[in-house]
């Protein structure tokens, strides 16, 4: 067995003159459930994709559980489960016979399928819809046959391609909680653009942008991560900003949504806290250092400004290089 | 080979299952049918299937497309086909189980049609050598047929698309000798070689001979191959 039961380095995806990835590298480790996040176009499909042996990449490699998606792809497709964007399926089956030729084309020795169909069946709270056909069902319960294809063989690696999008929030949260359940023994990857959804279920977080990864963490380590760069107070005044922007070590002032909230940035929270409390104290209902919800963070991570700073960083990194 | 009989047994069931089959087999008995009982009771001076034999083909360039058109392009459409390619199936299974499910589909319609040849026996002395020759003939092209289905169903996502392309395909192989006019000639005997019915024709007369049944393997080979490819194209 190896350490990582998904090693991706450099990899890249054009479409015609489109660069879908820019050489993105990660790597997962067993039994860990990473989230894909970004904006619509970011490249989670292109990568998943990849990964399935659907499409080859146009640069860099890829490998699941030791086995190049390129070079040993079968061996790799019996390894992974896989649940495109769009849950194809079957829709002149009955959800039976669907799952039946899926664990005939996964090999499950034909001994075991019944046993197979069963365990996913009740896994999935399918159990009702056995005989039904699959164009007749509802979106949330189409999203449950499209789970089970993708883990009736108890593949190493599931990878779920939006797997909640379009279901109602009951659904919603019985689909996570399987998502959590089958993670306590696979590797899981799934994309989403809920960010509720990443913080709920991941260990860990891959955010996309425009092709390239702009940040792999974990949700705490990303928090810290925007609270350093953009750290702050939440000031509540009694009425107005009250003149808080003009304070020394205020390097600007935000009004929030709600009234009479502002976010002042500061390099300095302490020294910034002491100085509110000793001039403005008779108009300060509350005050609390700033924590990015994951909106913020998201947003932050995807803006432009954030891209160019990274892209700069890089431009200067390699100009330092080919000075020395 | 285990995965081809999955993916055979999948298509043929979806056919059965559909209107697809009801419709293809009652409409091709109904029209060789008329035709063939109309014969029947009119002139009946010669016991011979030579009027079905020469029918065929030309309805064929017509259905065999038609139960074939969706069998790729639709699952390219609806996605079905992306999620197939991520399992451990080959696309050459994909393609073969497909193939042989049409195949299956025809030789159903074809068995259907054998009240023909038995009501003819019932008359007097049948060539049963010949009818069965015929029989093999139409299975063979109604493969070929079958195979420039695929083919054309690999191209694109579209259906009818697909059923355009290869009706063109299928009736311009059917009229091609047509347009050598008396064959004389090189070229004529290139037209007349390529053409399926003049191969059909050669088997349906009772003679078997290798080069024909060459011809409609060749299609048959060339046709799935490039299917295939057009297939696999999507992983490169």
């Amino acid at each position: 067995m190896t350490e990582y039961s998904i090693v991706v380095e450099n990899l890249g995806k054009n479409y015609g003159d489109f660069q879908a990835l820019d050489g993105i590298s990660f790597k997962i480790r067993p039994g860990e459930i990473v989230g894909f996040l970004g904006p619509n176009g970011a490249g989670k499909s292109t990568t998943m994709k990849i990964l399935t042996c659907f499409m080859a990449p146009s640069k860099g490699r890829a490998s699941v559980c030791g086995f190049d998606v390129y070079k040993a792809s079968k061996e790799v497709r019996k390894r992974i489960g896989y649940l495109p964007e769009s849950v194809p399926l079957y829709d002149d089956m009955m959800v039976f016979d669907y799952l039946k030729f899926i664990a005939e084309v996964r090999a499950i020795p034909s001994n075991k399928r019944q046993e197979a169909i069963k365990k996913v069946v009740s896994l999935t709270g399918l159990t009702n819809m056995i005989t039904r056909d699959i164009g007749e069902l509802s979106k949330g319960y189409r999203q449950r046959v499209g789970l089970a294809q993708a883990i009736i063989h108890e593949p190493d690696v599931i990878i779920l391609d939006e797997p909640t999008s379009g279901l109602d929030p009951n659904q919603i949260l019985e689909i996570r909680d399987l998502i959590k359940e089958i993670g306590k023994e696979k590797t899981v990857i799934f994309s989403t653009h809920i960010l509720q959804e990443v913080a709920a279920i991941c260990d860990r977080i891959i955010v996309l942008n425009e092709g390239r990864i702009v940040a792999d963490d974990s949700v705490e380590g990303l928090e810290k991560k925007l609270i350093d760069v953009k750290g702050g107070l939440i000031v509540e005044t009694l009425d107005g900003e009250t003149g808080l922007g003009n304070l020394e070590g205020v390097i600007s002032l935000e009004a929030l949504e709600e009234k009479n909230h502002f976010r002042l940035e500061t390099k300095d929270i302490a020294e910034l806290r002491k100085l509110i409390y000793e001039t403005k104290s008779e108009n300060i209902v509350s005050l609390y250092p700033y924590r990015p919800s994951l909106e913020d963070i998201f947003r932050y991570l995807t803006s432009q400004s954030y891209l160019s700073a990274q892209r700069s960083d890089l431009a200067e990194s390699v100009e330092r290089e080919e000075e020395e | 080979m285990k995965n081809i009989y999955f993916v055979w047994k999948r298509e043929s069931v979806a056919y059965f299952t559909s209107p697809v089959a009801y419709i293809v087999v009652i409409l091709f008995l109904l029209i060789t049918g008329s035709l063939f009982w109309f014969d029947y009771f009119r002139e009946i001076n010669q016991l011979t299937l030579r009027g079905f034999f020469n029918q065929a083909p030309l309805f064929l360039a017509f259905f065999a497309p038609a139960i074939t058109m969706g069998l790729l392009a639709t699952e390219k459409k609806e996605g079905t086909l992306e999620l197939l390619m991520t399992m451990p199936i080959s696309d050459f299974q994909i393609v073969i189980g497909k193939f042989l499910a049409s195949v299956t589909l025809l030789m159903v319609v074809f068995l259907m049609t054998l009240p023909y040849p038995f009501s003819l026996s019932r008359l007097g002395e049948l060539d049963w050598g010949s009818v069965w020759a015929g029989y093999l003939g139409l299975i063979l092209l109604a493969s070929s047929y079958a195979a420039i289905g695929i083919m054309a169903s690999s191209f694109v996502k579209d259906q009818v698309v697909a059923i355009l392309v290869s009706f063109s395909m299928c009736f311009g192989l059917f009229l091609i000798e047509k347009f050598g006019g008396n064959p004389t000639g090189t070229s004529a005997h290139i037209l007349e070689y390529l053409s399926t019915n003049y191969h059909f024709q050669n088997i349906a007369r009772g003679v078997i001979d290798v080069r024909d049944v060459f011809y409609y393997f060749s299609i048959i080979v060339i046709s799935l191959v490039i299917a295939q490819a057009s297939v696999s194209s999507r992983r490169w």
